[in-house]
């Protein structure tokens, strides 16, 4: 198997979607001669063109309504907004339109389109570029939602996302496009809605997503120093959910931390939480579940305070100690 | 155009001030001093001036992500201005900030923006509510030609018109957004001649040329103040630098980057100063030395300012 970084893993996946079904095209700012603000797409316009990869204006309601009318037209858009933040701009077009349209014309037309875009912080972009959204869209009932934390999971995702008949909104954490993974030669898709156990453990589940997986591994690796046996699971897709696989890990460990870099606010983790406690799981708790989270403030610009709203390795392993007493 | 000798000489300070800062800055990044990532205004030093220029000292200025420029000719203090960009407590915004969000509400100031055509609609509601309080007050809204695609300029302009504000649109029209060029992303010949559609007026003008970006906006100015509404004013210029500082030019030619360097507009003003005779080589030099020791000084301040601390960082989130 080939290592390769997160970017390459995804340009792959997005590359031998575009070679397998000519209606997947992309469109996005700067994504052609460019190849996109973090490179993602760089090179794909000198192997597929301007026609399928496209260069918008800065005009991102445009960009997702766009996607959504040749989506429901017959093309298979990847769209590409080149900061999560600036969803924002484009809410309307994601979450009445895009999200909706199938189901209020009686599930008779389909919108097939993949939204993608970088969130997160940990490079000083400070507060309008810096989120990390998900959680709004895990809200609207009609969308799709992935943040794949590995290079096999992005590649196998992206490919599974443009097969999907349904708008999905695809999350790269920005600290993740430089990381290294193994990476099959031939061809694999990752499905929707399957979580991945990252590492089996007998003491403890920590339930982690998008840039908080590779900390999660990281705090595990410290923890196993000491004795402790971490179980780190990766949801990947939050729509859909596999709820079954984190229930019989809980059943497992009998604790549970969840770790996410979002705002704690309704957080996904709380979500995460309630499902935990309304299954079968809830008998097997030994301890009250726990969330580690963002501290619910935009994301600062000084390095220092930056790093501190967001949970960091040691904050991991600390909250894992406490649990176990 | 009688402008005075004093205001000439306050005017070529400011485009040299800007540029000795915009070189600093750029000095910092490449010595790994300055955290995240920033946008230089070097080469459209004219446009920011000329057009603040025409200002009293209460009108409000928005302005965006390259938009060191804007804040210094708006009177931003400079050690401010560094302390923020290395992320200091003494800064503009206390280091939560950075680069593109310095502001100064208190003076005019309603900030740079990291969205780009984020500040355009809230530059009508500057104008609204000087229309309301009846203050007198201009907003002068910055923004560049990429931001001109966005729906926030055409709702904005719209609203502006129909409602009469005080306010005036400056593009800085710099010919890419990024990487995409003008040409690729504006049907229109000019983004002045969008102004039609608005029935409000569009004017073009030199942006390297700061008497003709003074003369032209202080005109859609002094209509603003005088009840008539918003003017669209699209200056022509270019960046020199890339778009940020991860950019390396691939979508532009190196003679084009020449050609415009050429059209320095510090150079031009000095030149043209000097051959007027409003100034001597003596005077020039003792302004720019000045400015060296302005720079100077506010580097010192960044450099010896505390960090925020970490325990504050939930302060500022709700008034
Ligand atoms: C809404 C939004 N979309 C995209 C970006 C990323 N971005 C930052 S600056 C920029 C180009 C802006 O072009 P223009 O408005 O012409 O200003 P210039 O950079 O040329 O000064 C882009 C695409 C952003 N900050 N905000």
């Amino acid at each position: 198997m080939a290592v390769i970084t997160y970017i390459q893993a995804l340009r792959d996946g997005i590359r031998e979607e575009m070679h397998r079904d000519e209606r997947v095209f992309i469109m996005g700012e700067d994504v052609g001669l460019y190849g996109g603000a973090f490179k993602v797409t760089k090179g794909l316009l000198e192997e597929f063109g301007e026609e399928r990869v496209r260069d918008t204006p800065i005009s991102e309601a445009a960009i997702a309504g766009a996607a959504v009318g040749s989506a429901l037209t017959g093309m298979r858009p990847v769209a590409e907004i080149m900061f999560s933040d600036f969803m924002t701009i484009a809410m309307d077009q994601i979450v009445n339109q895009a999200a909706k349209i199938r189901y209020m014309f009686g599930g008779k037309a389909k919108v097939p389109m993949v939204l993608r875009a970088p969130q997160g912080s940990g490079t000083g972009a400070a507060a309008q570029h810096s989120q990390t959204l998900v959680a709004l869209f895990t809200h609207i009932p009609g969308l799709k939602v992935v943040m794949p934390s590995t290079p096999y999971d992005v590649k196998g995702l992206i490919k599974a996302a443009i097969r999907d008949d349904n708008p999905v909104i695809f999350m790269e954490h920005k600290l993740l496009y430089h990381t290294k993974g193994e990476v099959p030669e031939e061809e694999y898709i990752v499905p929707l809605g399957k979580a991945d156990v990252k590492r089996e453990g007998e003491d403890i589940t920590i339930i982690a997503g998008s840039i908080m997986v590779p900390r999660a591994l990281e705090a595990a690796e410290k923890l196993e120093r000491k004795g402790i046996e971490v179980e780190v699971i990766d949801p990947r897709s939050l729509v859909p959910f596999d709820t079954e696989t984190i229930i019989e890990s809980v059943i497992k460990t009998g604790r549970v931390i969840i770790a996410e870099d979002d705002c704690k606010n309704a957080g996904w983790g709380a979500e995460v939480a309630a499902k935990i406690v309304e299954s079968e799981a809830f008998d097997y708790l030994d301890a009250p579940i726990k969330r580690l989270a963002g501290l619910d403030t935009p994301i600062p610009y000084n390095p220092n305070l930056e790093r501190a709203v967001v949970p960091q390795v040691e904050d991991i392993v600390k909250a894992v100690e406490e649990m176990l007493g | 155009m009688n402008l005075t000798k004093e205001k000439r000489l306050e005017m070529y300070s400011q485009m040299l001030k800007i540029r000795r800062f915009e070189e600093k800055v750029d000095e910092f990044f490449k010595a790994n001093l300055m955290w995240g990532t920033c946008h230089l205004c070097i080469g459209e030093e004219a446009t920011a001036v000329g057009a603040i220029a025409t200002l009293n000292k209460d009108d409000y200025i928005t302005s965006t992500h390259r938009g060191h420029g804007h804040c210094i000719a708006k009177g931003a203090s400079l050690d401010k201005m560094m302390a923020e960009l290395l992320g200091k407590e003494t800064g503009y915004c206390r280091g939560r900030g950075g680069s593109m969000h310095i502001a100064d509400v208190e003076s005019g100031n309603l900030g740079a923006n990291g969205v780009v055509g984020g500040g355009i609609p809230i530059a009508v509601g500057a104008a609204l509510s000087s229309k309301m309080k009846k203050d007198g007050k201009v907003t002068l809204c910055f923004f560049g030609d990429g931001a001109s695609n966005n729906g926030t300029f055409h709702e904005s302009i719209n609203l502006a018109a129909v409602w009469k504000l005080p306010v005036v649109f400056v593009v800085e029209n710099n010919l890419y957004g990024m990487s995409v060029p003008f040409r690729k992303a504006c049907s229109a010949e000019n983004i002045a001649d969008r102004a039609k559609g608005y029935s409000i007026p569009g004017y073009i003008v030199d942006g390297n040329d700061v008497e003709a970006v003074f003369e032209t906006v202080n005109k859609a100015v002094q209509d603003a103040r005088n009840g008539k509404g918003p003017s669209l004013v699209e200056c022509k210029t270019y960046r020199w630098k890339g778009h940020s500082k991860s950019d390396n030019n691939v979508y532009r030619t190196r003679e084009e980057i020449k050609a415009w360097m050429e059209k320095c507009p510090i150079k031009r003003y000095k030149e043209k100063l000097i051959a007027e005779g409003i100034a001597t080589e003596e005077e020039l030099k003792q302004i720019e030395d000045d400015v060296e020791k302005e720079i100077a000084k506010a580097e010192e301040f960044a450099k010896n300012s505390p960090e925020p601390k970490v325990e504050d960082v939930m302060d500022g989130i709700y008034a």
